[in-house]
């Protein structure tokens, strides 16, 4: 979009700069079409990181994926075998993948939905208060945000802890053991994730709000809009750029929360009773050193990111957004 | 919202919105107090039935228990230094690439773009597998190199994403100055984008500095017979036992390597909120 814009910049500049006379000029290749190979001079660190820790692991996950890849093939005892799809039969015959990942897609969602309804409601909240209930709110928010995943889920854990905890005392919960049942322990983890990740929709639904011109809403009042029609005609539709950026990112990271199950539900609960696809994966392939089998399911997961990725981008174009 | 819409807004319902605010403040902020609250406990009140939001006896024992037995200040230490790099080295990557990638038009660059943005979604979880015996094989496990590499990878794409915005918007005009005026490409780069941009470089590295920082998955998978090169989060759960958790220890562990991430957010929050919008606008 920039580009467009000042397209006539350089030209303008040339003209109005007082030319260095008698200087020799140095050819010196100008921003845009200048040597080929400054772009990627400059890429080159990048690539080669992203090539060596991103794209070379994705290839050797798939290609695990497809192998017999065991403790015996690790150490040397016995050499890899082709398996084909072998492993993805086994993964898809098995009940508790589908469990699984039935338990990630339901969990993420709620999360999904629970955070961005927290974190929009208390964005149009943050509008409607003066500066400082305003910045208070800001500052536990960012508190909040800034909290690292292990020490937060320690913290919840704790908070809700059936002996020593102050909520079953506040709540009236006696002994209650949050972590004990499927759904509590969920809910547990849930309320971790929500209390983490709200404050980084609420500052940038906060600040699309603001950036929303104010004449414009002056004016729509001017003419006598409702509040609602204002929300519905003028702020939802410049919000939604915005929206579909915090929703899908937030997909994106509740679909791959691995700290908060792994802690709060000591590594997936009681009998497995709380995994999520990651989770699930790791104890595959770091707890019974079935490495192909965790690569598969890692290979599900990318599947399922790529596709959601995929949306994203559709959605982007539609917008008309220049890259 | 303008000064109309403001007086627009009834008197009562500002007041109602402002409490509800604060109420909601004190509800988001009470888990980071009870955890310092725990913290300095003595252990007598820590395990009592009776929890109480105060406490008459503060007692730094919590504190000394994890500095004496665990070493915090070691993994600190370790944490701190992998952080350190990720964020020097990935802020310094993405600089150069987010400028290729706004100031040049080459072909794939568009490609390259919508790599860097699905790169962004692939789960790194999902590539501690294969991560692992990259590392095993190249000699990394157990040294602090297992877990700067992989984050700076991961910090990259997200990182050249958003500092694409705060290029962008230093005026190209600039840029054609400087080289009538004489100044070398390099020179450009260093002494005059980089400062312009330094501001989007800050709010950028929040993101690669708490992402590491918090790492959890890869310091458990990687760093598993050398303690001494083990992180905070790890570090951390030493004191859950099977038997009875250590609250007390847990919770000044908690704060420890909570409060860096507290000041380093407080230190870079406006950029952060300004940065933010950048990104997401852009």
């Amino acid at each position: 979009m920039t580009h467009q814009a000042t397209a006539p910049g350089p030209a303008a500049v040339t003209k109005t700069a007082p030319a260095p006379a008698g200087r020799p000029k140095k050819r010196r290749p100008s921003g845009r079409h200048g040597s080929r190979w400054t772009p990627w001079l400059y890429l080159a660190p990048a690539i080669v990181v992203l090539a060596g820790l991103l794209v070379y692991p994705i290839y050797q996950l798939g290609l695990i994926s497809f192998l017999e890849y065991t403790q015996v093939q690790v150490s040397g005892g016995e050499p890899t075998t082709f398996k084909g799809l072998g492993n993805y039969q086994e993964l898809f015959s098995d009940s508790q993948f589908w469990q699984v990942l039935l338990a990630t897609v339901v969990f993420a969602a709620s999360c999904v939905i629970a955070t961005l309804a927290v974190g929009c409601a208390l964005a149009v909240l943050l509008t409607r208060v003066r500066a400082i209930p305003r910045l208070v709110l800001m500052m536990a928010a960012l508190g909040a945000w800034a909290t690292p995943a292990v020490t937060g889920s320690t913290v919840w854990v704790f908070l809700f802890d059936p002996d020593y905890g102050p909520v079953n005392r506040l709540l009236g919960l006696g002994d209650f053991s949050w972590t004990y049942g499927r759904y509590s322990a969920f809910a547990l983890v849930l309320f971790e994730v929500v209390w983490c990740s709200f404050p980084f929709v609420m500052v940038t639904v906060y600040a699309g709000i603001k950036a929303i011109p104010s004449e414009v809403l002056e004016a729509a009042s001017l003419d006598g809009a409702s509040q609602w029609r204002i929300w519905r005609s003028i702020m939802a539709p410049m919000l939604r750029p915005i929206l579909v950026v915090v929703t899908i990112q937030s997909i994106i990271w509740d679909f791959k929360v691995f700290t908060q199950i792994y802690v709060m539900t000591n590594g997936g609960g009681v009998a497995g009773q709380n995994l999520v696809l990651n989770v699930y994966a790791y104890q595959k392939a770091f707890a019974s050193s079935q490495y192909s089998l965790g690569s598969a399911i890692g290979v599900v997961m990318l599947l399922i990111l790529l596709a959601v990725t995929l949306v994203y981008l559709r959605l982007l174009r539609r917008q008309g957004e220049e890259l | 919202m303008s000064r109309m819409s403001q007086l627009r807004i009834r008197r009562p319902w500002r007041l109602a919105a402002e409490v509800s605010a604060l109420v909601i403040a004190v509800v988001v902020a009470f888990p980071l107090y009870w955890m310092v609250l725990s913290a300095f406990k003595p252990a007598g009140e820590i395990q009592s039935t009776e929890a109480r939001p105060w406490t008459l006896s503060p007692s730094l024992d919590s504190f000394r228990r994890v500095f004496e037995q665990q070493d915090f200040g070691r993994y600190f230490l370790n944490s701190l230094f992998v952080a350190s790099v990720v964020v020097l080295a990935s802020a310094l990557i993405a600089f150069l690439a987010a400028t290729a990638v706004t100031r040049f038009r080459f072909k794939f660059r568009t490609t390259l773009l919508i790599m860097f943005l699905v790169a962004q979604m692939v789960p790194i979880e999902a590539l501690t597998i294969p991560l692992f015996f990259l590392m095993r094989d190249t000699g990394q496990l157990n040294t602090l190199w297992s877990l700067i590499l992989p984050h700076i990878a991961f910090s990259l794409p997200f990182a050249i994403w958003m500092l694409r915005g705060f290029v962008k918007a230093v005026p190209e005009a600039l840029e054609e100055a400087a080289y009538i005026d004489g100044a070398s490409r390099t020179r450009f780069l260093w002494q005059i984008l980089f400062p312009l941009v330094f501001p989007g470089l800050v709010a950028t590295s929040v993101f690669s500095f708490i992402s590491t920082w918090n790492d959890f998955l890869f310091a458990k998978s990687f760093i598993i017979s050398d303690t001494s090169q083990s992180t905070l989060p790890m570090a951390l759960l030493v004191f859950f036992k099977p038997d009875e958790n250590d609250w007390g220890g847990i919770m000044a562990g908690s704060t420890v390597m909570t409060v860096p991430v507290l000041i380093f957010f407080v230190l870079v929050q406006r950029r952060l909120v300004s940065g933010l919008g950048g990104a997401v606008k852009d």
